[in-house]
């Protein structure tokens, strides 16, 4: 009798200490995990490594200086990793895994536009908040999701100021901006075709004309074709946008082909490293950036961006100049931090409405959710690539160097 | 798409020479990988999966050991070496077991093979493409109309080297004799006293250290990534099927053919269609050749 007692009650305990452990799963001891599914294989490796960095980087300062407080009592931060191969179907598998088998309600956003609208429809089904910093993709912000939330500018801002910087050349002449002839080179995934949509837009205001459209394949290693066109045609500005290899095929085939465009501007230079492999080549390049360690902006936890930035080299050697993939990244786990103390709750759905009302500004630059959950108080910023192989801002087209006249 | 064939044959015909150019550099890297496989599809039977990952291979090895300031020669030599040891284990480990089996059998294992590889490279070398700087002039004719990189024209002589001294081996030496001898009839092979499962590893290690040659050539004039091994599989199986197997002559024509046609479509309808290009090509050749045998089909009633 006594050991039928002795076994119900030990039965007891341990299932209520098996619920009690799942309930908290997101809460072990006093760590808060966070998840995240994020591309360490294949094509988007590259950037998803920055980010991973940048999420590392920002929970260990964030724990170093004491952890995030909530109901009284300081807590770690953690991120659960799954690698989601660059496969939208495996990230939702996994984001789902995350939610349902690990227990996790904060999710951290994955790299690329595309993998994002895969995973978000998943955070949303089951309400878990996602603070994501590699998406950009204007799309994800039509779909009325209640729990995504983006540190980052959407895509279609990314060279559109370029375009602005061509007119503005036409101008400074007194001709019209709808002489400028423009050549583009865009690749098919989401990202870059939203940065194509936003080029055209402003190319149609203008009432510019595009000379060559192409659009790169996925397995881009050879661009000869469509640099022979900008050769033969001569337009006043090239624009190229295919992630990081894109970058490193168009900088190399530019070097070898000797080509000679006024203006020139594509996505991810810093992440393709272009300015050390191809220092004249890439002279003049245009590059568009979230994110600039001379940024004038700073807060509490991680300082300056200039500080960041040392920070960061401090704990990664590697980096020569650190790509603002990783400092978005880093951003967003604040935002966490802060949302966090601000609900001084664990509950999902206090989190969520605590994230929608932050205002504040970061190393990264001010942080504003729009009713949609993108980033509306951040600007996007245009950098040159000098002839030493530095990034200059550049914020007028007094700021430039005009045209980009490199000898072969 | 008009305008681009406006500016090829009316405005701008000196863009010809550069796309028959770049299509000729395209293929001579094509033609290695391709022959590498027609020779194991035509001895063994076994269509290579991997191939592409093999070239890519070649390219990661070529390309450490030009960080480590090896000289090009020695690093072919040393890639060529190696890559026969590594396709000669991958023999004895796999192939042999799969050789009297099925086509699908040997699609799937050597598909296994590719994935395998693919990861990793990615492990040790990471996901971004890569080159080798040899910091090579770029030569520049007609008024910077056409460029032509000077490594370009390198890997062009290497390729041809290599198919040249490829074909010499073939013709000339016992082994090449024996491995034509076995691709006929290799139980003829075997009663002659040829010992056909040394000649299988001797082929498929030998297609393996052409794929490693092609990779150096491949990571001096384009980029590497450990994913990318795909795009010089199908080219390759493109060609072999055009062109037939074990036919030299035929490999080298179907590739820079498949080359042409690569670069004329990128630079008529857009770049994004160069991929579709051989494989376009592949389906005519099919149906072409489907119509062309109808002759010497005979149907039992």
């Amino acid at each position: 009798m006594k050991l039928k007692a002795l076994a119900l009650a030990t039965g007891a305990a341990a299932l209520a200490v098996s619920v009690a452990g799942t309930a908290l799963a997101k809460v072990e001891g006093d760590t808060i995990i966070l998840g995240s599914s994020i591309s360490l294989t294949g094509k988007y490796a590259t950037n998803g490594l920055h980010t991973q960095r940048g999420y590392d980087y920002a929970v260990k300062v964030i724990n170093e200086a004491g952890g995030v407080k909530v109901g009284g009592k300081s807590y770690k931060l953690a991120v659960k990793y799954y690698d989601d191969e660059s496969t939208p179907a495996r990230g939702a598998q996994l984001a789902e895994r995350l939610i349902q088998q690990d227990g996790v309600e904060y999710m951290l956003g994955p790299y690329s536009s595309g993998m994002t609208k895969a995973i978000a429809p998943v955070s949303e089904k089951f309400g878990v908040p996602m603070v994501e910093a590699e998406g950009a993709s204007r799309s994800l912000f039509t779909q009325g999701y209640k729990y995504l939330f983006a540190v980052l500018s959407t895509s279609e801002q990314y060279l559109s100021t370029a375009i602005d910087l061509a007119a503005a050349e036409r101008k400074k002449n007194f001709k019209s901006p709808s002489e400028v002839r423009v050549a583009m080179a865009f690749e098919g995934d989401p990202f870059s075709m939203d940065v194509r949509a936003g080029v055209v837009d402003k190319i149609n205001e203008y009432g510019m004309k595009i000379i060559i459209d192409d659009q790169l394949p996925a397995d881009l290693s050879d661009m000869s074709t469509t640099l022979t066109k900008v050769k033969a045609l001569r337009p006043d500005i090239l624009v190229i946008s295919g992630h990081s290899k894109g970058a490193a095929t168009a900088a190399r085939q530019i070097d070898e082909m000797k080509v000679n465009v006024p203006m020139i501007a594509l996505t991810h230079c810093e992440a393709a490293k272009v300015q050390e492999k191809f220092p004249n080549a890439s002279t003049g390049f245009l590059c568009p950036t979230q994110w600039v360690e001379t940024l004038s902006k700073s807060d509490a936890m991680f300082g300056s961006a200039a500080e960041w930035n040392e920070g960061f080299k401090a704990d990664n050697p590697s980096y020569t100049s650190v790509p603002y993939q990783s400092a978005q990244a880093s951003a967003a786990v604040y935002v966490f931090k802060e949302a966090f103390e601000a609900a001084n709750s664990f509950d999902k759905d206090a989190l969520r409405d605590a994230i929608a009302a932050v205002e504040m500004e970061t190393f990264y630059g001010d942080i504003k959710f729009s009713e949609a959950g993108n980033n509306i108080a951040k600007p996007m910023f245009m950098r040159q690539i000098g002839a030493d192989g530095s990034y200059s801002l550049v914020e007028t087209f007094a700021d430039m160097s005009y045209p980009r006249n490199v000898t072969y | 798409m008009l305008d681009n064939l406006q500016l090829l044959f009316v405005w701008a015909p000196i863009l010809n020479v550069q796309v028959i150019l770049e299509g000729i550099f395209v293929g001579a890297v094509f033609a290695l990988s391709a022959y590498g496989l027609a020779l194991v599809w035509g001895v063994m039977n076994i269509k290579n999966l991997a191939q592409g990952d093999f070239v890519i291979m070649g390219g990661y090895m070529a390309l450490a050991l030009s960080q480590a300031n090896v000289p090009l020669p020695l690093i072919l030599l040393i890639v060529v070496a190696t890559m026969f040891v590594y396709g000669w284990v991958i023999y004895i480990g796999m192939i042999r077991r799969i050789i009297d089996q099925d086509m699908f059998v040997s699609l799937l294992a050597t598909f296994g093979l590719s994935l395998l590889m693919q990861q990793v490279m990615n492990l040790i070398f990471g996901p971004e493409v890569k080159i080798i700087d040899l910091h090579m002039v770029n030569w520049d004719f007609f008024g910077n109309m056409v460029t032509v990189p000077s490594s370009k024209v390198l890997s062009l002589f290497l390729a041809a080297a290599i198919a040249f001294s490829v074909v010499l081996f073939m013709k000339k030496s016992r082994t090449g004799q024996a491995i034509r001898a076995t691709a006929q009839d290799p139980r003829a092979a075997r009663v002659l006293g040829i010992n056909t499962d040394r000649i299988y590893a001797i082929t498929f290690a030998f297609n393996s250290a052409l794929c490693g040659a092609a990779g150096v050539l491949v990571a001096i004039i384009w980029v590497i990534q450990p994913f990318y091994g795909v795009t010089y599989s199908v080219r390759s199986f493109a060609i072999v099927t055009a062109a037939g197997l074990g036919n030299l002559p035929g490999v080298i024509g179907a590739a820079f053919g498949i080359g042409l046609v690569e670069k004329y479509t990128g630079m008529i309808i857009g770049t994004a269609y160069e991929v579709a290009a051989p494989v376009s090509m592949l389906v005519l050749v099919l149906i072409w050749r489907q119509y062309s045998m109808r002759r010497n089909r005979q149907v039992l009633r």
